[in-house]
Formats: C-alpha cells, sequence, structure tokens
C-alpha cells in the first residue's frame, strides 16, 4: 500500500467506494452495474479524487473513505482523524464513507489490531499527497511558490497576502495536477498535529448510536427481502438425517424450507451445512425451525466431552511433538536446581459473544450479488462467497455495515457465505440472522488450552530453568482438517516470552479439534499470558520477593530480544524486530508507570490484595495491577484496575482508553464467568445465562495511562485484555493467600 | 387486529399475537433502533418502554400490549437532545454501540424513578443490560452527568 494511484485521473470508477449506494441502507438501491457510468459522466468536473481514500467536491465536503470496519474500536473516527490532519481538513466538513470491500484499499481483514498500525502511513501519504495538489493548485493560480501556501480549515491559504482559497473552489485545477511522488511528500511534524493525538475527537457514530439511527447488519432492510433462520448441525459434521418441511411451512409465515450442502471438513469459512427456513418475518423463520424436527447423522466429532479431553491435553503437555524455543539445557538445569517449581494452567474453550450475532443480507440479481454485512473482512467475504456460488470476485458486492461487537467472529464470513447460497437459489433478497443460541452453539472457539509450567531456582535463588509445555487445539484444523499441533499461536505470548534466563524450552503437544477454532481478541496470548503472568508471580512468592520486584528482575538488563537466537521462529505480529522491536526497557518502563498510578507497596485495607502483570502484544506493552477485595462471604469483587499502555505514538487516545476499559471488562469475563464444555460433541451452553460474562455490579473502575511515545504506532484493540487475568489472580493471592490456576474463577465459588 | 401505538403514532397489527413485540417493532414496522441479543430477556438489546416503564421486547408477545404506549430509542427525542442521549455522546460512551439503545432506555426509566440516583441504584437498574464491549464505567459516569444536566434544565 506505498503507492496511491490518482484514480481520478486513470477514470478508474469500477465499484467505486464513495458512492450514495454505500451511505444509504434501507431504500431501493440502485444496482451497482449503474454506478460507475453515473459517476464516469462527472469525473474530473466536480471531484476530486487524488487516492482511494480521500475525495473532494465543489460543496467544499471532505469525504473520507473507512477502508477497516467499525466494532467498537472507534476506527471511523481514527482514521478520518489521520487522514483530515495532514490534508488540513474541517472536522465540520468531513463525510465519513464506508469502504466496500475492494483489494485497491489494500488489507481490510480488521483483526490483529492492525489498522492503524498498518494504514497510520499510507493514510498519512494519502493526506498529504491531497493536500500538496490542492497547494500546488492555488499556488498556480496566485502564481506563487508552492511553499508559501498552507492548508488550514479546508482551505488553502497564501500567508504573506492573506488570500484564501477553499478546497472545493480548487476541484478542478487539482485533478489535473500530477501525484506528487512518494518521496516528495511532505508530512507533518508531530507539533502541528491537529487531531492526531489528541483526546477531544467526538465519535463519528455517536449521535447515531444514541438515537437508534444506525445501521449494523442485523438491521438491513431490503425491498421484498426475507428472513431466514438455519438448523445447524449440533455436531461439526454431522450431516442432515431428516426433517420435517411441511411442518416448517405450516408454521403461517414461512415461505420456503432449503437445504443447504453438508460441510465436507476442512471447515474454513464455508457454512455449516443444515436446513434454512425463509419466512416473512423472524419470529416466524424462528418458529419454523423448531417445527423442522431435524435428525442428524452420526459425526467422528461427537467424541469431544471436555471433562476427558482436558485430561488428555495434561498427557499431551508430558508429551511435547514440536520444541518452539530452545536455549542452554532446560533438562540439566533442572535436574541441577536447587529448587524446581511446577504449576499448571487451564483455560477453557471460549466464545465472542458479540451483542450483535453474525447476519448478512444478500441480493443476487443480474449475475452478481450485493450484500450488506457486519464483517470483519470484505474482501475475504467476496471470494469465500465466489468460491461457494461460482459467481466471480468481482461481481460481488460487499457493503460493510457497522458491526456490533467483532471480537474476531465476524472475520469469518461463513455467514455471508448462507446469505448468499440462499438469495441465489431463491432469487429474492434474503437476510440470515443467527440467534444467540447458534452463535455460541456453532461458533469458531477460542482454543481450549492445558499448560505445564516449570522453574529451576539455583543455590543463589535464581531462575535458571524455564520449562513451558502447551496443548491446545489449533486455529491451523480449521484451514487444515487433523492439524493437532500449534502454528503461529506460540508467537502469541508463549516462545516471546521476555524473562533474562539461562535455560528455556517452550513446547507444544498435539490436540486434536472437534470444533471450529478460530481466533478472539488477542488469541492465545489469553492462554499464555495467564499462565506466565502467574507462574512468575508465583515464583516472586517462593523467593519471598515483592511481586513487583520479582517482575523486574527476571525482565533483567535492558535489550531488545531475538528470539532467533534461541532456536525460535517468532512472527512479531507481521513486522521487523527494526520497526517493533521487543524492548525490555519498554516493559520495565510500563511497570513502574503502572505502579506509579496504583500506589503498588501501599498499605491496603484487610482482605484487599493487589495484582501485577505485564504483556506485549501486537507489538505493544501493557502493564497492569488490579486491587480486589474479599468480602464477609469469600466473594471478591475487581475495586480497580490500572493500566499503563505504551503503543507506540498514540492516535486516538480516547479511544486507546475506551479500548483498555473494555479489555479489562472482556478479560474480567473470562477470568470470573466464561466457559463452555462439550458433551458428546455438543457445546452445553447456550445463551447468556449459561454462558455469562461479566455485567454492571462486576466493573471496576479502570484508570488508563498512555505513556508517551515517538515509536511508531502499534496494536490497540487486544493488548489491554491478556496482563488482565494474571493480575486479578495475583491480586486475589495477595488478597486471600489462595492460588487459582484454572479458569472461570466461578468455580471455586469466589464470585 | 392490534393496535400498536409507537411513539406516538398508531399502527395496525395484523399478524402472530405471540410474536414478541421486538420483531413486531423491527421487521414489521421497521423501528430498527431495538436490538436482538439473546431472545430470552438476558441482555436488555431489546428493552423498550411501555407507559413508561422499562419491557424487554424479546420475551413480550405482541398481544400483551394493549392500548399502551411504547416508546423505543428513535421517539425519545426528535435530534437526540434527550439529556441522556446528551450525556452519552459527551461523554463518548459507545463503543460498538449495539446494546447503547437497550442502555440509554434503562438509564431513562431509572431517571424517570429517581431522579439522583447513586451508584448501587444505578447497579441494581442496569443489571440486566449486557455491554460486550465493557462500557460499564461510562455509562455509570453518564447516568450520573445525565441527572445533573436535568437538573440544569429544571433549575434554569
Amino acid at each position: 500500500m506505498n503507492q496511491i494511484e490518482n484514480v481520478s485521473r486513470r477514470g478508474f470508477l469500477k465499484k467505486l467506494g464513495i458512492s450514495s449506494t454505500a451511505l444509504v441502507l434501507g431504500v431501493q438501491l440502485p444496482s451497482m452495474l449503474t454506478i460507475p457510468k453515473a459517476l464516469a459522466g462527472v469525473v474530473g468536473t466536480d471531484k476530486f479524487i487524488p487516492n482511494v481514500y480521500v475525495q473532494i467536491g465543489l460543496d467544499n465536503i471532505v469525504s473520507i473513505v473507512v477502508h477497516r470496519s467499525e466494532m467498537g474500536q472507534g476506527i471511523r473516527t481514527s482514521i478520518p482523524m489521520i487522514v483530515a490532519d495532514e490534508l488540513g481538513a474541517d472536522w465540520q466538513k468531513i463525510a465519513v464513507v464506508q469502504g466496500l470491500g475492494d483489494k485497491k484499499y489494500g488489507s481490510q481483514n480488521t483483526d490483529g489490531s492492525r489498522s492503524v498500525r498498518r494504514f497510520y502511513q499510507p493514510l498519512r501519504e494519502a493526506g498529504a499527497s491531497a493536500r500538496m495538489m490542492l497547494q500546488q493548485a492555488a499556488a498556480n493560480q496566485w502564481q506563487v511558490d508552492v511553499s508559501e501556501t498552507s492548508a488550514i480549515n479546508n482551505t488553502i491559504v497564501h500567508e504573506k497576502t492573506g488570500r484564501e482559497l477553499s478546497f472545493g473552489s480548487l476541484v478542478a485545477a487539482a485533478s489535473e495536477l500530477t501525484l506528487p511522488e512518494q518521496s516528495t511528500l511532505i508530512l507533518k511534524a508531530k507539533k502541528d498535529f491537529n487531531f492526531i493525538g489528541k483526546s477531544d475527537v467526538a465519535l463519528v457514530d455517536g449521535k447515531k448510536i444514541a438515537t437508534g439511527k444506525t445501521t449494523y447488519g442485523f438491521d438491513v432492510e431490503l425491498p421484498n427481502m426475507q428472513y431466514a433462520v438455519i438448523a445447524r448441525p449440533p455436531v461439526l459434521g454431522a450431516k442432515v438425517k431428516s426433517f420435517n418441511a411441511d411442518a416448517a411451512k405450516a408454521i403461517a409465515g414461512v415461505l420456503a424450507v432449503v437445504q443447504l450442502p453438508d460441510l465436507e471438513e476442512p471447515a474454513v469459512f464455508k457454512p455449516l451445512g443444515g436446513v434454512a427456513v425463509i419466512a416473512k418475518n423472524t419470529w416466524a423463520a424462528i418458529k419454523g425451525r423448531e417445527a423442522l424436527a431435524m435428525q442428524w447423522h452420526e459425526s467422528e466429532h461427537q467424541s469431544y466431552n471436555s471433562d476427558e479431553y482436558k485430561k488428555a491435553l495434561a498427557t499431551s503437555c508430558d508429551n511435547p511433538a514440536k520444541i518452539l524455543r530452545s536455549k542452554g539445557n532446560v533438562n540439566k538445569a533442572l535436574s541441577e536446581a536447587k529448587q524446581v517449581l511446577k504449576a499448571s494452567y487451564y483455560v477453557p474453550e471460549l466464545i465472542h459473544v458479540p451483542m450483535e450475532p453474525p447476519a448478512a443480507a444478500a441480493h443476487f440479481h443480474d449475475g452478481l450479488f450485493d450484500i450488506w454485512a457486519c464483517t470483519q473482512t470484505p474482501q475475504s467475504a467476496q471470494s469465500s462467497v465466489a468460491q461457494s456460488t461460482g459467481v466471480a470476485a468481482e461481481n460481488v458486492n460487499i457493503n460493510v455495515t457497522l458491526l456490533g461487537g467483532g471480537f474476531g467472529r465476524k472475520s469469518k464470513p461463513d455467514f455471508i457465505v448462507e446469505a448468499a447460497i440462499l438469495s441465489k437459489q431463491l432469487n429474492v433478497p434474503i437476510k440470515v440472522m443467527w440467534t444467540r443460541e447458534d452463535e455460541i452453539q456453532n461458533g469458531y472457539y477460542h482454543a481450549v488450552s492445558y499448560q505445564k509450567l516449570a522453574a529451576g531456582l539455583d543455590q543463589q535463588g535464581h531462575v535458571n530453568a524455564w520449562q513451558h509445555h502447551v496443548a491446545e487445539p489449533p486455529i491451523g484444523s480449521t484451514f487444515s482438517k487433523g492439524a493437532d499441533l500449534i502454528g503461529s499461536e506460540a508467537d502469541l505470548g508463549l516462545i516471546d516470552m521476555p524473562f533474562d534466563i539461562a535455560n528455556v524450552s517452550c513446547a507444544a503437544g498435539k490436540a486434536p479439534a472437534h470444533t471450529r477454532i478460530g481466533w478472539m481478541r488477542s488469541v492465545t496470548n489469553i492462554n499464555h499470558a495467564f499462565a506466565i503472568g502467574s507462574f512468575v508471580d508465583e515464583i516472586a512468592d517462593a523467593k519471598g520477593l515483592d511481586s513487583k520486584d520479582n517482575l523486574l528482575a527476571l525482565l533483567g538488563p535492558d535489550r531488545k530480544i531475538d528470539f532467533s537466537l534461541e532456536n525460535a521462529k517468532y512472527g512479531n505480529y507481521g513486522e521487523t524486530l527494526d520497526k517493533f522491536p521487543v524492548d525490555t526497557a519498554r516493559m520495565k518502563a510500563a511497570i513502574e508507570k503502572v505502579s506509579k498510578m496504583a500506589k503498588w507497596g501501599r498499605k491496603l485495607p484487610k482482605g484487599h490484595g493487589l495484582g501485577i502483570s505485564m504483556h506485549r502484544s501486537f507489538v505493544s506493552y501493557v502493564a497492569c495491577i488490579v486491587e480486589v477485595s474479599e468480602n464477609s462471604d469469600g466473594k471478591i469483587k475487581v475495586e480497580d484496575v490500572w493500566l499503563a499502555v505504551d503503543c507506540g505514538l498514540a492516535v486516538n487516545p480516547e479511544r486507546i482508553r475506551s479500548q483498555m476499559e473494555g479489555a479489562a471488562i472482556f478479560a474480567l469475563s473470562y477470568t470470573f464467568y466464561s466457559e463452555l464444555t462439550a458433551k458428546n460433541g455438543v457445546i452445553e451452553q447456550n445463551n447468556f445465562d449459561s454462558y455469562q460474562i461479566a455485567r454492571f455490579a462486576d466493573a471496576p473502575t479502570t484508570h488508563v495511562e498512555i505513556i508517551d511515545s515517538d515509536a511508531p504506532p502499534g496494536g490497540v484493540g487486544e493488548p489491554g485484555v491478556p496482563p488482565i487475568a494474571p493480575a486479578i489472580c495475583n491480586a486475589i493471592f495477595n488478597a486471600t493467600g489462595k492460588r487459582y490456576r484454572e479458569l472461570p474463577l466461578k468455580q471455586y465459588g469466589i464470585v | 387486529m392490534i393496535t400498536l401505538t409507537v411513539n406516538g403514532k398508531e399502527h395496525q397489527f395484523n399478524d402472530d399475537g405471540d410474536m414478541p413485540l421486538l420483531w413486531a417493532l423491527r421487521d414489521i414496522l421497521k423501528y430498527t433502533g431495538t436490538k436482538y441479543g439473546c431472545g430470552k430477556g438476558l441482555c436488555g438489546a431489546c428493552t423498550v418502554h411501555v407507559d413508561g416503564q422499562p419491557v424487554r421486547s424479546c420475551i413480550t408477545p405482541v398481544s400483551a400490549i394493549s392500548s399502551q404506549n411504547i416508546t423505543t430509542i428513535e421517539g425519545l427525542s426528535e435530534q437526540g437532545e434527550h439529556v441522556v442521549q446528551q450525556a452519552w455522546q459527551t461523554l463518548n460512551v459507545p463503543q460498538c454501540g449495539y446494546c447503547q439503545s437497550g442502555q440509554i432506555m434503562s438509564a431513562v426509566a431509572l431517571l424517570e424513578r429517581k431522579a439522583k440516583p447513586n451508584d448501587k441504584d444505578i447497579e441494581l437498574a442496569m443489571s440486566g443490560n449486557i455491554c460486550r464491549c465493557g462500557t460499564y464505567q461510562r455509562i455509570k459516569q453518564a447516568i450520573h452527568l445525565a441527572a445533573d444536566l436535568a437538573t440544569e434544565v429544571k433549575g434554569s
């Protein structure tokens, strides 16, 4: 994404992201085919379109394309802040336009905490190149040198003479100019930023949300649209045996019953199969589905029972199939250690439960698809629909609605493919909606994990051996049937353990998958950070050290770690170590910062305890302190959470704070409450009563401080999550003397 | 035939009387500001007011609403000027925003019952509304702010 095309000059308008259809939902929409023609007639006369992200009209309105999906992280505010700042735009004259799925934008896969990390530079360049062309157009008109001009509030100003020209008045002239070379772009200095780094920018969608005028995937209404729910196999891979279509059709309002193709693993992003009930409204569809009396064939995955599976994972940890990091000689060091500490940790299978379950509306007509969906990944939605329906990907138009939460679930477009298949078969617009039960029982799950750790202390009490064995079913199994060994999950907090220890071994045991395994906010960092963050605290206790002092001591001297020197292939979230090093100085600075915030070491009320943890993920650093209290009934409450965040340059501090506040709640949910269990291959939980998450009374006060940094922007959406659970359990230990190694804590009766 | 009065406007409803009010509002009458979250009255995303009382529309059959006034998020104010909506915007409460219609309707009902709620009142009144993004802290602040704003409005 380093090259910026001048699309207006090349007349490149096919499926242009900026179009009225991208803005308007719920009304009769023109066919996508008609749009390029409609816009082709006005190219170069009333629009300045210097690149795919920016469009300026004669009306002086700057349209900024947000090509990433909004799911609560605030990207529809943050991207315009970046572009508008470099452009010199007036925030009141900005129109935010959601980009259609289109590879011209570069990756739109909104996960991995990448939106700002990957697009900060290209978006600044997009804004700067547009601004420089507008400056040049004004300079030409005034016959002055371009260096004498500047851009402010949608206006080019000639400082010497005070002359001004609005962006809108320069549209025609700027459109005739050549794009500046990337190497000649002049970007703003940090001190000149108007929006980047500022906390006073209101949410772009704030008013619409407060008035109920937003459109999520569930809310899409198309003319003549029909409503569908689907009975999916209760066990992965179970094929349809029989169903009673007549009984479903007898329900008033039911229009059709359609059997979907059975799933052939690997699941990838294919529909799970089953039977769809299509109706005049959602209620009739749900009633129709209940009447189907579904019968299913047996599936190999019905052998999945959580109790037995947990035991198998524990055994697998003792027989690792792959060494993932190896430094020194751990076995020797452990055998010679004066003291060996061992502990095992367990995190159950989890699910995303975004408040909006998956939903997609598809309209197949004239050989193409118009689709609206709450998707994190419109481009893989395009390719997945193409693959399942035979319609070419370029004829699959994906409009991205707002997402009512994502957390990784909506980066799997299986639900969009379902809607596409049904619309094509029935030749009407179809909206497929997943009920809460569907979402919980047919998900792409966060992998259950068992972990065994051992540490060896030498004569002086120094930790000189660290062994970490894990067993967790891999995400790879969703893409390659039978895969039973983790891959890049190991890069998420396992092999990048940062402590300065002479002998280290990290290894994984086999774990066959029996459900679709996916990725959920911060992914396996959840498991690994819980185990490591808890275990170091157990080491502190064994050594009689203060938790924070122990953490700093284990991190050792300031250094940038290269894990390849320790026989580990570390992916670093797709970034180079030059740009995003693993820097222990930044880790320690975050720990010191959070300690000041929480006043670590202060005298606490009776029954209170502080716990500390630090974790680097998605190339950002988050240190966390939690204060818990135990009441007279032995119940634990998280009172306060302090988070010190080093995410490099902070583009949208207000949303960084809100992401951290949310991360605390997200992690508190799985620390206290959430657990999926399987019986004979069927997930036993199905709604918020059996799959619990944090509610209002559970919420602590979360205090966030962002460490000032000029390092490139790192991830924000996920890095807040991993250190919370170990900090909570460490705090509980300090308050009560009890160490909990298995989540969720509700099983111990303390919450 | 059932007459549904939504935000002061009468609609004739001529479908299954067992249909939960949620689906009648969303699918039939096209008030999509009211959200589906669980279908079991467990999450509060579907909260509307029936004669001023907060009700989970996903478990309330249309037939149970006889000549009562239904208020949805769309009917709270013309332009988002209700103090609760103002407080929500001032504090940038929402993240994804999906649950916020229900949160706001629960908060409005609380403030109508108790003009100056304390933290415990808020916890109790809001305990049925789940936010997966975790905006509880800001919701609490916003309810306090709305209470202050309402007092200022009355006082001025």
